[in-house]
């Protein structure tokens, strides 16, 4: 109740400013709230010496990491939109927005909102240059949504959704709805051994490394940088 | 995809991971880089500004210039740069947008000379950023605006074959082409005023006889207004007639305003004549006669002012909408509130809302009559307020009314402006382009001399490597087409070395001067045998009733003309310059072709007043002269 009174007092006070304004005829100057407007966040990566020792990147690499990541976001950290934007562009035709979503919690370590250059180059470098466990590891933070340890069908079926999503609509053969049901059904025939509907670490890690396919691509983006 | 994007790329490939473990089928093998290039540095020196820039950065746009190979054309294997001859100011922007991915567009720079340089380096000017797209657009339609007017106007120009209709058409559009259109269309103007002003003098009240009162002149002199109508109206007939046979499409015509307004303007009087004189339709015939005004409106024909006006009244047709709108909303709303207001002192005007909008236009546009004025405190005050607001109402679109007839009005005096410069200016290319090619055939005279004869002759000028690869073409091209170039001399009087028109002639112009000069430039008194083998061609020429042009397989005279080398002494050496119209006119003739021992017979022929050649049969338009230089393909 005293909000609702705050809030009226506090509209009253506006609208008494606004006629004053009005009367009197000042020019719509630089109002207040312009001030309250932070500059975009600034923000310095660590030094290369530092980065270099944390990753596995060689120096080289990490400057022409950094010259790309300082093009598009000059202010030096990237937020959700941005990412979302930047990933985008590389699927056009389909909605790659949910899946950025996810991306970017992936990358975004500290969830403070969002990934300083240091976020993303060890992510990088983690994705590249990393052993297949490390790689498994994170692919499984990635499907964990809620950081809860354990991949429930729900969460599988929100990740199959934004990677179909992420296809179009002009697919062939066409996408159906129940797709991403099944394809999370079959995933969890293969990864849930003791078929107790969620999937753990554990689980999950033994299981990619017994399939040829799936060790296989883990492989294919070595060459990448 | 965008710029910086591409750097990314490692990015979203790395992101992938997240889809193998969900993968059913095997992945795809990836691409390997053959040779991986390690970033370097590359040097891009733009008429010796040097850039330097990642290659990656070039890179990113692989469908330009600078990002395909087609950069490789400009490398430079001593100094390991990209050699660009191009301006280094515009360049920069170019090089930017690599790297930033906007396009931006400085507003110094020349629009036309920035699309060429977008089109060189191979980038579409659509992506040009948002914040300098209106500029360029803007930049962009008001130069084509410009160049279209040049181009209208070079429409100007009479085509040979135009038929009657097509003629008499361009007349009508444009009356300064013959004297005949001129008359037209000073007639009509006349005859416009004439009826306008019979029109307003009709009413007139004349002097009064003495048994009657004061009547309208128009009903005096019933019979000399109905004579003057009537002819008026003939002429206006005959005119709209005339146009619309001439009309290159009669629909189009027909829908047109011009067409209308005239239309409107004479249909009054044969209405009239038609009806009889009955009592109820004479009102309406009355009414009709109020549509005679509308021939004023036919002088925008004939104005150019008038027809920006109302261009400019079209143009503004949204504002002076809103002005419309506008004002019809206050009217009512100020209309509602007087009324009211007034409603209840006695004896007030305001009877009506209807009635209170006289008051509130006559009251908004500031003009006040006074035959109604509000009595009551409230509709006094409600009055002013009415007042004040009109004038802010009618003030507002005002200003965007006037700006765009003052940059209509600019555009036309432009226009003439343009229009007497580009006469001048397209004499001076006309100078310096028959500068050019009398230099080739003075050269070519004198490399003929030079290969054939031996004779030294001096050039006068050394020429460059371009003039003379120039003048090889120009060869390459008579002897190919068996045809020679000739340079027309004016029809100014004696033994004027003015070279004035020089083209690429047609057949049939070529063939017309040459018959003329031909006849003309053979006078009696030619030293040299081979002048009798020329005047016995020229005769053999007469005799020709057909004029057919010498191809190489015609008969011998066309080989005779062929293998003569006809040149007019008493060329001074031409030059480029325009000193080649200083010439003095009485310069001796200089007969550089003395012996007669020579394959290709030259003839020296002075320069002698036009003598009208003997039984000339030909009548040619253009009698023209002198100087004829006529260099045979051999």
């Amino acid at each position: 109740m005293s909000s609702c009174r705050k809030r009226c007092k506090k509209e009253i006070v506006k609208l008494a400013q606004y006629l004053f304004r009005l009367i009197t005829g000042t020019l719509h100057s630089d109002s207040v709230e312009d001030e309250l407007e932070l500059s975009a966040v600034r923000h310095r990566p660590e030094g290369l010496e530092q980065l270099e020792a944390q990753t596995r990147f060689s120096r080289k690499e990490l400057q022409i990491l950094y010259r790309g990541f300082k093009n598009e976001c000059p202010s030096g950290v990237v937020n959700e939109d941005t990412f979302k934007d930047i990933y985008s562009q590389f699927f056009p035709q389909g909605d790659a927005s949910t899946y950025a979503h996810f991306l970017f919690n992936a990358f975004d370590t500290d969830h403070n909102g969002s990934v300083s250059f240091e976020d993303f180059v060890m992510g990088l470098s983690i994705l590249l240059r990393g052993s297949v466990q490390e790689k498994l590891n994170w692919a499984f933070n990635l499907y964990d949504i809620n950081k809860d340890g354990y991949i429930t069908k729900e969460e599988m079926l929100d990740i199959m959704k934004a990677i179909y999503d992420m296809m179009g609509k002009c697919t062939y053969p066409i996408l159906k709805e129940e797709t991403p049901r099944q394809h999370v059904e079959i995933f969890f025939q293969k990864m849930d051994k003791n078929k107790d509907g969620v999937v753990t670490i554990d689980e999950f890690i033994d299981c990619c490394q017994n399939d040829e396919n799936i060790m296989r691509s883990m492989q294919l983006f070595e060459n990448v940088i | 995809m965008a710029a910086g994007v591409a750097a990314w790329l490692p990015f979203a490939r790395a992101a992938a991971i997240g889809w193998m473990p969900v993968a059913n089928l095997p992945m795809p093998v990836a691409p390997t880089e053959k040779n991986k290039r390690q970033d370097e540095l590359i040097i891009l020196n733009v008429s010796g500004r040097r850039f330097q820039t990642w290659r990656n950065t070039l890179d990113r746009y692989p469908d330009t210039l600078l990002g395909s190979s087609e950069k490789e054309f400009f490398y430079n294997e001593e100094t390991r740069e990209y050699f660009f001859d191009r301006d280094p100011d515009v360049f920069r922007s170019i090089l930017n947008f690599y790297r930033t991915g906007k396009l931006h567009y400085p507003r110094y720079e020349c629009i036309s000379a920035y699309d060429e340089e977008l089109a060189f380096f191979g980038i579409i000017p659509e992506i040009i950023s948002d914040c300098c797209y209106e500029e360029y657009k803007d930049r962009k339609r008001e130069n084509a605006e410009r160049l279209m007017d040049d181009n209208e106007d070079n429409k100007d120009c009479k085509l040979p074959n135009m038929t009657f209709r097509e003629t008499m058409w361009r007349a009508f559009e444009n009356p300064h082409t013959s004297t005949m259109a001129l008359v037209f269309y000073y007639v009509t103007g006349f005859f416009i005023a004439v009826s306008v002003i019979t029109n307003v003098v009709e009413t007139v009240p004349c002097g009064a006889t003495p048994n009657q009162k004061d009547m309208p002149c128009g009903e005096r002199y019933t019979e000399a207004f109905f004579c003057m109508d009537t002819a008026c109206v003939m002429i206006f007939t005959v005119e709209y007639l005339m146009r619309l046979f001439a009309a290159p499409s009669r629909y189009r015509f027909i829908r047109s305003v011009m067409s209308i307004i005239d239309v409107v303007a004479i249909l009054p009087y044969y209405i009239g004549l038609v009806m009889t004189n009955n009592e109820d339709v004479s009102g309406a015939f009355v009414t009709l006669r109020v549509f005679r005004v509308f021939r004023i409106f036919k002088f925008s024909r004939h104005s150019q002012g008038l027809r920006i006006l109302g261009y400019t009244l079209k143009s503004c047709a949204s504002e002076l909408g809103f002005l419309l709108f506008s004002l019809t909303m206050a009217i009512i709303i100020f209309a509602t509130v007087m009324f009211y207001a007034e409603k209840g002192s006695t004896s007030s005007k305001f009877t009506s809302i209807p009635a209170s909008f006289w008051y509130t236009i006559v009251t908004m546009t500031t003009l006040g009559y006074g035959d109604m004025v509000p009595k009551t405190i409230a509709g006094k005050i409600f009055g002013s307020i009415c007042s004040l607001s009109g004038v802010l109402v009618i003030a507002l679109p005002v200003p965007v009314i006037v700006s765009n007839f003052s940059r209509i009005y600019h555009q036309n005096q432009r226009a003439d402006k343009r229009r007497a410069q580009k006469k001048a200016r397209l004499a001076r290319m006309r100078i310096s382009k028959t500068g050019s090619s009398s230099a080739f055939l003075h050269s070519k005279r004198n490399g003929l001399l030079n290969e054939s004869l031996e004779l030294t002759v001096r050039t006068g000028k050394t020429m460059s490597l371009l003039e003379s690869q120039h003048h090889h073409l120009l060869h390459c091209l008579e002897k190919t087409t068996v045809r020679s170039y000739q340079l027309k001399g004016p029809t100014v009087g004696v033994g004027t070395g003015i070279i004035k028109n020089h083209e690429f002639m047609d057949e049939q112009l070529y063939e017309q001067s040459y018959l003329e000069t031909a006849l003309q430039s053979y006078p009696s008194r030619s030293p040299s045998l081979s002048s009798q083998g020329l005047t016995g061609t020229c005769c053999s020429r007469r005799a020709k009733k057909s004029s057919q042009l010498p191809n190489a397989s015609a008969a011998t005279s066309g080989l005779q003309e062929l293998s003569a080398i006809n040149i007019q002494c008493g060329d001074p050496p031409l030059s480029t310059s325009r000193s080649s119209l200083n010439m003095r006119p009485d310069d001796p003739p200089r007969l550089n072709c003395q012996s007669g021992q020579i394959t290709t017979a030259i003839i020296s022929i002075p320069t002698p007043p036009a003598t009208t050649p003997d039984g000339d049969g030909h009548t040619l338009p253009n009698p023209s002269v002198q100087n004829i230089v006529k260099v045979s393909a051999l």
